[in-house]
């Protein structure tokens, strides 16, 4: 406890001190008790790493990690840090090695589970010098994570007590990540997004339901969002996970309404010159047009009609972030529907219709509270509480972040 | 043709850091592709951009959300295009490959080398114009500070 020099302010979950996003002992504590506490990080999709010897390189908080397939065909991570000097083990963001990974500094090398099994000159050369006899190479290794895999993703947890992934999502969130990732998946291109804010900002505003059409004008003003008949937002028991989702209505209506907005917004002279954009096909058989998920503390997984993303929140410094977005299909899809999440696309990352002001609003709040540290933001929209709500005008998901936050942070 | 490709690109970076967003589109053929990548995915093969624009039409609604629906910061391009080569000729299309170094000015006056890269353009000459068939956008890095709004 002794890292952190603050306590919390206030008991309700409906308002939180600026000095979260601002304190460095708590950024430092963050990392420790969060990133490399009883969680699970995502690190990659079980498809970057499909066959023995192939690593991305990724970080679990601020910590590098590699993550391997082994010779055995499990998933194995562990730090990207030679237990020598410490330095980068592996320096690409992807590869493939044969059965060891070889630091570049002085040639030690490591197995695919992380085991020091190499040490350069270890008996020194003529007789002279090299390491002490006793040195023991088991000792001497990067820390080793646990990984789980779950739907073609892999998470890794540093901890010994972080519980298997289907408990510590909840069945009902564990049921929304099945429903999308339910096939094996293709990766279409991956781009990252530097964010000038504290990484729970972004975080905070993947569970915000109540900014997405507010912010988010490009639905609403080409007349797209009035087409939905429903949604609402799945809170996970421990507030930690979340599931928003949008209903479209019924295939025929949803025809009429396009012929009958197509006129209204004729008059109101907004109406997308190549509608196509907005061509999407009901790929789950529910209706459910947009879907944006949570799991605490790093991952988001998306589902904006046909565009499928998965990102990975970075943290990088107090007011700093990079997401990493992954865009996905499925390996069977045909060239039509390949061809529609490309242009789907537009909708979400760096430029995305309704998503490029994520991108900016974080930096706005961590610019507007820079001399705010003890006042305090609201968070009420819905109530206190962070119970699943059948409306989306809520902050309830919000909330849910700070229970779980608190928590493990132990405020 | 050289020339040709020259002015065009001139033209293109005006209009752009102008703010004339809305003449940008007359740039292309009315079928056409426009996309923003990373060079790593481009050499992986993976298709994806952060903007993908098939069609002008595409192109044009590009611009209406800038204009009418996108919420951003003030912000202005400096486009610096160097010179294209010409790589190559198949029928009426010209294969041209330009670099070029876009300097992002934000409203409190700071100024970041935003995107360097190079423009991989297919054109033709359309009607007497010479214009893009293709701009595929292959941006030097996969990151993109904060969002991108402006095309490139
Ligand atoms: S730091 Fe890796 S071998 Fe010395
Ligand atoms: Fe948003």
């Amino acid at each position: 406890m002794g890292e952190m020099t603050r306590a919390w302010p206030v008991d309700t979950l409906a308002r939180v001190p600026f000095w979260v996003y601002q304190d460095e002992a708590n950024y430092r504590a963050e990392l420790r008790r969060i990133f490399e506490g009883p969680t699970w990080s995502y690190v990659c999709l079980e498809s970057d790493v499909a066959k023995p010897g192939e690593f991305r390189t990724t970080f679990v908080g601020e910590m590098p990690v590699i993550v391997v397939r082994g010779q055995d065909g499990d998933v194995h991570a562990f730090e990207n840090r030679c237990g020598h000097r410490g330095a980068l083990i592996a320096l690409d963001d992807a590869g493939s090695v044969k059965n060891a990974f070889q630091c570049v500094y002085h040639a030690w090398s490591y197995d695919l589970r992380g085991n020091l099994i190499g040490i350069a000159f270890e008996k020194g050369s003529n007789g002279r010098g090299g390491m002490p006899s006793d040195f023991c190479k088991a000792d001497h290794g990067p820390r080793k994570l646990r990984t789980t895999t779950l739907c073609g993703l892999v998470f890794a947890t540093l901890s010994p007590e972080t519980p298997p992934i289907e408990d510590y999502l909840g069945a009902e969130i564990l049921g929304r990540v099945r429903r999308v990732m339910d096939k094996p998946v293709q990766v279409l291109g991956r781009f990252t997004q530097g964010l000038p804010n504290n990484w729970k900002l972004y975080f905070e505003n993947v569970k915000d339901t109540y900014h997405a059409s507010l912010l988010h004008a490009f639905f609403g003003t080409f007349r797209i969002t009035r087409l939905t008949q429903g949604g609402g937002v799945l809170v996970s028991p421990d507030g930690a996970h979340h599931a928003s989702y949008t209903i479209g209505v019924p295939e025929d209506a949803k025809s009429a309404a396009y012929r009958e907005q197509g006129i209204r917004s004729e008059l109101d002279g907004f109406r997308l010159a190549d509608a196509r954009l907005l061509d999407s096909v009901d790929e789950f058989n529910d209706r459910i047009q947009l879907q944006i998920l949570t799991v605490f503390p790093n991952l988001v997984i998306q589902q904006v009609q046909n565009s499928l993303a998965v990102r990975q929140i970075l943290p990088k410094g107090v007011e700093a972030m990079e997401l990493h977005w992954t865009y996905i299909g499925f390996a069977g899809d045909d060239a039509e529907m390949r061809q529609r999440r490309l242009r789907q696309a537009n909708l979400v990352g760096p430029a995305g219709y309704v998503s490029m002001e994520d991108g900016c609003v974080g930096g706005f709040v961590q610019r507007g509270a820079a001399a705010a540290s003890d006042e305090l933001s609201v968070v009420n929209m819905g109530g206190e509480g962070t119970e699943s709500m059948d409306t989306r005008a809520t902050e309830a998901s919000v909330r849910g972040f700070w229970k779980a936050y608190r928590r493990y942070m132990g405020y | 043709m050289l020339e040709r490709v020259v002015r065009l690109n001139a033209d293109y970076a005006r209009a752009i850091d102008d703010d004339r967003l809305e003449d940008w589109p007359g740039f292309f053929t009315e079928k056409c592709l426009y996309k923003i990548t990373s060079a790593d995915n481009h050499r992986r093969g993976l298709e994806a951009g952060v903007i993908y624009a098939d069609t002008n039409g595409m192109l044009r609604d590009r611009v209406a959300a800038l204009r009418e629906a996108n919420v951003y910061e003030r912000q202005t391009y400096r486009h610096l295009v160097g010179l294209p080569a010409l790589v190559g000729t198949q029928g009426e299309v010209t294969r041209a490959e330009t670099p070029f170094l876009v300097v992002r000015i934000m409203r409190d006056g700071s100024m970041d080398i935003f995107a360097t890269g190079r423009y991989l353009d297919a054109l033709v000459d359309d009607g007497g114009a010479l214009r893009l068939r293709e701009r595929v956008v292959v941006c030097d890095s996969g990151r993109f500070d904060t969002l991108l709004a402006i095309p490139l």
